[in-house]
């Protein structure tokens, strides 16, 4: 964007700005104008580096960021103010800092501030334990920028670790480092291993060994401390060291990695296995090791559940040790927190391609369901461990939530039979139980879908297997039963589950059986009515999917058994045109859409009739949500009359057609008669960008598949274009209500020629806050807000 | 005494009283022991391998064998379940005392009691069993009657006037109100959050505090249950010695959110395949929830033009009364009393005649029966009422549903006599007392030093032997009791408050000792009256009747056996301090003593003057001196011991 450039206007507003940053009687902007700034500064300096911006600004100066620094002298005089103030804001003061990082970040803008900076080192070593977090943070950051630059003269070789030939700014801050390393106070060492992570994370040249070399001695010491001090900051340095190059060549780090693994609690040590298991190379011995970690956990689970010795379960060295089972049974939070967390990771662990193999799917899945029976109280434990668990488990929201998307996930795999049985049958509880919280419910619902759509289909025909038609049999009463409840969350969970196991099984024989002889489609009509706006929504869904398979017929409920059977599409429509709330109406133009899409029954028996009502009243609705979709919708309509768009290859092998292609005429007419001309042409000038946009698109396709063939226009009528410009203008001018009368296509026609809609485009396509979004607009306002711009009374707050 | 409940699942073993001739319960065959003596077929029936007894419903009774009921001074009542027996204890035993409760309790607690009587009296039957209970054939019966325990003290229901007159010795009381019981302890009730009037109890003197914390609730944030009444006091409940808990939930694995959501959706189902549903309940309590949620539901189910009856002798007077007793409602529904809008939702469902009310199945209610419908009725253990005839009525068919929603019988049971059952059963109780994590929160709150329970509470359910957090779970661990079991309360009374009279108060002399405490010596008359004891001027010049004291303040008046002045002698000068033996040692030498011998005992030291053959025995708290009939020496003695102690 052409704002990446200082314009003068800009440079003339930014010192007074600087002024009023360095002034601690001025009230600064908040934090949003701040964050805006830095944006700004940063696409300048970003601009710099690249290599492909140079092509598309070629009148862009060699250096941008050294120039603006010298350009302005009031940024460097920023920097310099704020960081020798007594007591510098925190908002101004984080700015700073950040702002000099952007700048330090490159070598010459980095020389240029060098002689001041690095006076401020020691400024910046105490900033690094301010109280606000965004200053300790900032000031962390700029550490690793100096150091970076620093050391990027002698980076051509390896610099020793003694570190005799580091530059004195590097040694400065790695001596800094090493006494915070040492200390026994647990917010230095945090801050040192902070200052180490970021520098192993962004740089990644030789230099960086050395100091791994010269350092972790020290971090080595930190594991025989008891507790380990700042452990989870260890841990994000140990894993960022792990994933530079550091970690592929040195073999001590492994050893670190492993000791720590064994030294860590086994909650801390939950994140650092999963970090392991990530690591692209890393030794086999330590991966197994890590993988024990994240079991441990649901290891216990399955010792505290076992009635009798099982089947094999996890791995050697995953066996339920006597931390984790102290860990356990130490408080209910610690019980629940490290379940919940080792089932997150292994959740985590299971999407990646490096997860280990061979994956204990059937150890996982015994757990989950012991996990989950335990939480609803199911469970029989007989152990001591067992009971406690069932005591701290039981109804404990937060860990089913956990095991139902663990179980989901592990959809993705198989088991033995006996065992997906189990996990049928714990899903089918929780889906029964009224102890089920909504979230809780819905969960169950998604993963019970995951499984069913994961179970195998029977060998012999397409058809669901045995098991799955038995569990559809009871899980549909037990959605019937949902779909009544009163808890609006539960219906809607039970639509949504509906939906979607109808979108993939509504062709399958059994399901469709099962279903149509249960009461649940129509249950399903009936929530149509619901008095929660998203039940209806989801009702809308639902039906319409279910009609889209003829799994769908008009209910007759007690309430209105007088009521003589309507379609469905006038039921939506009626929705459509009188709903209050926008989700429901939002849902039926989506349905519609679809409908039209799939060549829906209902919609073909009368397809201009069924565009045409639904176009009416989508024009007529308040929510642009609803305007755009029904554009989408007619966009859809055109698609089948003319042909997709770009599907006209010339070389493309013409695929057979059940009728010819309508002539263009016909379409036109066509078009007219379902007007949809002025649908879109209303939505042109819509006071929602969006729709305006969706609206030039189609207008532009449609000129686009018109104007080659030629077409009326040459049959030399004079349209009357007039009375159709006439009246464009006076919706432009927002005097919508002006109706456009019946239109003649060539009159249509010759308008969308007339019309500049590439231009409409492009001015469209700039967001509407384009102007406020400048770098200047930025200034102006910050200034505005503490008066400095007297004249500029312009308030965009 | 603490509640007064009726155990009314004594009336299971009974046949249902049906309100029309039915010819099935009539024909049902007698039964008969296993070697064919058919002694007791008239009086006990077989019935779907059940066997019944076929008599007017009996109950049993608060236990009346450990103590004389007689001398029972106070009994106070938790809410109105919790007043069933009063009839029986109040008219048959020579109670003569007081019966506290609230208003609310009262009014509810005598819809109950007519609700009941009518229920058995409007169905008279002549015959009564009493063969059965004898001990001997009682061995003989088949379960669950061979078990039942007390039989022979089991009673026919009360009449009308038994309740009237039983109802006319409560006296009302008022949350927060402080009632004074002889002086002895101060009882004052506490909203329980559990049912309109409910309350928790304390019992206090000036240093002892008992809790009696009986059916409370603490489900103010439910949405279900939009927190009908005024919440739970806990904060009053602080700093008790004890606590005794009772009334927890009897379905501690059934959340009442999850049980309402069952009732609602099964209901829809059943009304939509055009079946009936039939709800047996107590007029009062849960009943209001119900109604509530259903207010709120209906609509979203498309329920609004099915029909809401409520059948019982007293449905009127319930749905009235829960409306007026303002000051007993949560803040929330208090607001609404005065606002035309009435604060329970039913009023509006009875105003859109989607609830209609009526006394019995007769009259009114035929005509405007219409079917697919709900109807609320009782009795809820199936026995009598109303709900007799829906059973027998809608129970072949299928299509309707029964759901049973109130926890205090088992439903199996319930159903017994109505087997085989066509029309489905579905159990959603809904108890809202407090269940244990509940409980669990409240006793870390409220922090009593000790907690008293039923053993029940102490373990987890026998039917989940493994559900260790279906249990109370505190320090040090809840004392428990069962039945019949006396338990002392682990407090020892160590102190009485004393008070002085204002006179006496003025012409004390205190002297202080230590910094910070001074004594005085007090020469009063203690006046003890209805356990308060007070502090009163010695009369001048001999001792005439006391003055009367400031009081009473309430209480019973009690005649005690001695309200006489004791005989008071003269005063004597109280001593204090303590005697340095050395020194004690050299007086005794200055004043001509000799020979004299000192040794150490346990408690202190015993001074021996040889010469004369006289002990003194020196003692923290007492001092002898042993001498043998020397007068004159034992006071020459006495005086130098007296010389190193203060007098007052």
């Amino acid at each position: 964007t052409p704002s990446l450039i200082m314009d003068p206007e800009c440079s003339r507003l930014l010192p007074a700005l600087c002024a009023v940053l360095v002034d601690p009687r001025q009230p600064v902007a908040d934090d949003t104008c701040l964050e805006k700034l830095l944006d700004w500064f940063k696409t300048v300096t970003e601009a710099g580096m690249g290599e492909g911006v140079t092509v598309d600004f070629p009148q862009r100066p060699d250096r941008p960021s050294l120039l603006l620094l010298q350009e302005n002298p009031c940024l460097v005089e920023l920097l310099f103010r704020v960081l020798k103030a007594h007591d510098p804001r925190p908002r101004v003061l984080s700015f700073s800092l950040r702002l000099a990082g952007l700048f330090a970040a490159q070598e010459d803008c980095f020389q240029y501030l060098q002689v001041s900076l690095s006076r401020a080192v020691d400024t910046i070593f105490s900033l690094q334990g301010d109280s606000s977090l965004f200053v300790a943070s900032a000031a962390g950051q700029l550490l690793v920028h100096i150091l970076a630059l620093a050391m990027r003269g002698p980076a051509e070789g390896h610099p020793s670790p003694q570190g005799c030939d580091w530059p004195a700014c590097a040694q400065k801050i790695v001596c800094h480092v090493e006494d915070s390393l040492r200390s026994t106070a647990t917010p230095q060492v945090t801050q040192a291993l902070n200052v180490l992570t970021t520098t192993f994370g962004h740089c990644h040249s030789p230099w960086t060994q050395g100091l791994w070399v010269r350092l972790s001695p020290l971090v080595a010491c930190l594991l025989e401390k008891d507790p380990i001090p700042a452990s989870h900051s260890l841990v994000d340095l140990l894993l960022s060291v792990a994933r530079s190059p550091v970690g592929s060549s040195d073999c001590g780090l492994w050893e670190t990695l492993a000791q720590t693994l064994s030294h860590l609690s086994p909650t801390q040590a939950g994140p650092l296995a999963l970090g392991i298991l990530k690591l692209q190379d890393c030794p086999q011995a330590l991966k197994t090791q890590a993988f024990g970690v994240l079991l441990q956990p649901l290891a216990c689970v399955l010792k505290a559940a076992a009635q009798a010795p099982g089947p094999p379960g996890f791995p050697e060295g995953a066996t339920g040790d006597s931390i984790t089972v102290d860990t356990f049974l130490s408080s209910k939070s610690a019980c629940v927190g490290l379940l919940c967390q080792a089932l997150a990771h292994l959740e985590l662990l299971q999407l990646l391609p490096q997860r280990p193999s061979p994956w204990p799917q059937a150890p996982l899945l015994r757990a989950a369901v012991a996990i989950l029976r335990f939480c609803h109280g199911s469970a029989a434990p007989t152990s001591d461990v067992g009971g406690h668990l069932c005591a701290v488990l039981a109804g404990c929201v937060r860990v089913q939530r956990a095991a139902l998307d663990f179980l989901g996930t592990l959809s993705q795999g198989t088991g033995p039979q006996e065992l997906v049985t189990q996990v049928f049958a714990v899903l089918l509880e929780y889906l029964t139980s009224p102890d089920s919280s909504p979230m809780v419910l819905k969960k169950a619902f998604q993963a019970t879908l995951r499984w069913l759509l994961g179970s195998p289909k029977a060998p012999s025909c397409c058809d669901l297997d045995p098991h799955t038609q038995l569990f559809l049999g009871e899980l549909l009463p037990v959605l019937r039963k949902r779909l009544c409840s009163p808890c609006w969350e539960a219906r809607d969970s039970g639509l949504e589950f509906l939906t979607q196991v109808t979108r993939h099984w509504g062709g399958q024989a059994a399901f469709r059986h099962a279903l149509l002889a249960s009461e649940v489609p129509e249950l399903t009509g009936q929530l149509l009515r619901d008095p929660e706006s998203y039940v209806r929504a989801s009702a809308v869904t639902a039906t319409g999917q279910l009609s889209s398979w003829g799994l769908y017929a008009t209910p007759t409920g007690p309430e209105h058994p007088e009521v003589q059977q309507e379609s469905l599409f006038t039921e939506l429509l009626h929705i459509l045109s009188t709903d209050s709330e926008g989700f429901p109406r939002r849902a039926v133009m989506h349905v519609f859409t679809q409908w039209l899409k799939d060549g829906h029954a209902d919609v073909a028996e009368d397809l201009e009739q069924f565009v045409a009502r639904v176009l009416q009243a989508a024009s007529q609705d308040l929510d642009w949500e609803v305007r755009a979709q029904g554009l989408e919708l007619a966009l859809v309509f055109l698609e089948q009359l003319l042909g997709q768009p770009g599907s006209r290859c010339p070389y493309a092998v013409a695929l057979p057609e059940a009728a010819p292609p309508a002539t263009l005429a016909q379409v036109l007419q066509a078009l007219c008669r379902v007007q949809l001309f002025e649908f879109a042409l209303r939505a042109l000038f819509d006071c929602d960008r969006p729709v305006a946009q969706k609206s030039c698109d189609l207008l532009l396709f449609l000129k686009a598949k018109a104007t080659p063939c030629g077409g009326p226009q040459e049959a030399g009528a004079s349209p009357d274009v007039v009375s159709v410009e006439a009246a464009l203008q006076r919706w432009q001018a927002g005097e919508q209500g002006q109706p456009l009368g019946e239109l003649e296509p060539e009159a249509v026609m010759a308008v969308l020629r007339s019309m500049d809609l590439e231009g409409l485009r492009g001015m469209l396509a700039k967001s509407s806050d384009h102007m406020e979004k400048s770098p200047q607009s930025l200034l102006q306002d910050m200034l505005a807000t503490v008066g400095v711009l007297g004249e500029n009374e312009a308030d965009c707050y | 005494m603490l509640d007064c409940g009726l155990d009314m699942t004594s009336t299971l073993n009974f046949l249902p009283l049906p309100l029309v001739q039915n010819p099935r319960l009539s024909n049902l065959p007698g039964w008969s022991l296993k070697d064919g003596n058919a002694f007791l077929d008239k009086e006990l029936k077989e019935c779907s391998g059940h066997v019944f007894v076929d008599s007017v419903p009996e109950f049993c009774l608060p236990e009346t064998e450990l103590i004389d009921l007689s001398t029972v001074d106070v009994i106070l009542i938790s809410n109105y379940h919790c007043m069933m027996a009063l009839p029986y204890i109040t008219e048959h035993t020579g109670f003569t005392g007081t019966v506290y409760a609230t208003e609310p309790t009262v009014q509810i607690g005598r819809l109950l009691m007519e609700e009941l009587v009518n229920f058995i009296e409007r169905v008279p039957k002549a015959q009564s069993a009493s063969l059965w209970k004898n001990k001997d054939t009682q061995r003989l019966l088949p379960s669950p009657l061979k078990d039942a325990v007390e039989v022979s003290t089991w009673r026919r229901c009360y009449t009308m006037q038994e309740v009237n007159s039983a109802l006319s010795k409560i006296q009302l009381v008022g949350y927060s109100q402080k009632i004074e019981l002889f002086g002895a302890v101060q009882v004052t009730p506490l909203s329980s959050g559990y049912a309109l009037g409910s309350s928790n109890w304390i019992i206090q003197s000036h240093y002892e505090k008992v809790s009696y914390v009986s059916g409370s609730s603490l489900l103010t944030t439910h949405p279900q249950f939009s927190v009908v009444f005024q919440p739970m006091d806990q904060a009053s409940l602080k700093n008790s010695d004890v606590l005794i808990l009772t009334g927890l939930t009897q379905i501690p694995t059934a959340n009442p959110d999850g049980m309402v959501g069952e009732f609602c959706s099964n209901l829809a189902l059943t009304v939509r395949n055009g079946g009936n549903v039939l709800v047996p309940c107590y007029p009062s309590g849960v009943i209001y929830d119900l109604l509530e949620c259903l207010y709120q539901y209906i609509d979203s189910a498309g329920l609004s033009s099915i029909p809401f009856y409520f059948i019982s002798p007293v449905a009127n007077s319930s749905l009235e009364f829960s409306q007026i007793f303002a000051e007993w409602l949560c803040h929330n529904k208090q607001t609404k009393v005065y606002l035309p809008e009435p604060p329970f939702p039913h009023a509006e469902l009875i105003q859109t005649n989607k609830l209609k009310h009526y006394p019995s199945i007769h009259g009114d209610f035929s005509n405007d029966f219409r079917q697919p419908c709900v109807v609320f009725t009782g009795h809820p253990s199936l026995r009598f009422g109303d709900v007799v005839h829906f059973m027998e009525l809608w129970g072949k068919s299928s299509l309707n549903t029964v759901i049973f929603t109130e926890p205090d019988f088992s439903y199996l049971e319930a159903l017994a006599p109505y087997q085989p059952l066509a029309m489905k059963c579905i159990y959603c109780p809904i108890d809202t007392r407090l269940n244990f994590i509940q409980v669990s929160k409240l006793l870390k709150e409220v922090q009593p030093l000790h907690v008293v329970c039923p053993e029940q509470y102490t373990q987890p359910p026998p039917a989940q032997s493994h559900r260790v957090d279906l249990m109370i779970d505190c320090q040090p661990p809840a004392m428990s009791y069962r039945r019949a079991e006396v338990l002392a309360l682990p407090f020892r009374r160590r102190y009485e408050k004393i008070e002085i009279m204002p006179e006496l108060a003025d012409s004390l002399v205190p002297m202080e000792i230590k910094p910070g405490i001074s004594l005085a010596t007090v020469s009063a008359v203690l006046h003890t009256k209805d356990n308060k004891h007070v502090l009163q001027v010695p009369p001048r010049g001999g001792w005439g009747p006391p003055p009367r004291p400031a009081q009473p303040t309430g209480g019973k008046k009690r005649k005690r056996p001695s309200d006489d002045i004791p005989d008071c002698k003269v005063l004597k000068p109280l001593l204090s301090g303590s005697i340095p033996v050395e020194q004690f040692v050299q007086t005794l030498e200055k004043h001509g003593f000799s020979d004299i011998k000192v040794e150490d005992t346990a408690k202190g030291h015993i001074v021996l003057l040889q010469e004369a053959e006289t002990l003194i025995q020196i003692e923290e708290d007492s001092t002898h001196i042993i001498c043998d009939n020397d007068e004159v020496l034992r006071v020459r003695l006495r005086d130098l011991v007296l010389k190193f102690l203060q007098k007052f």
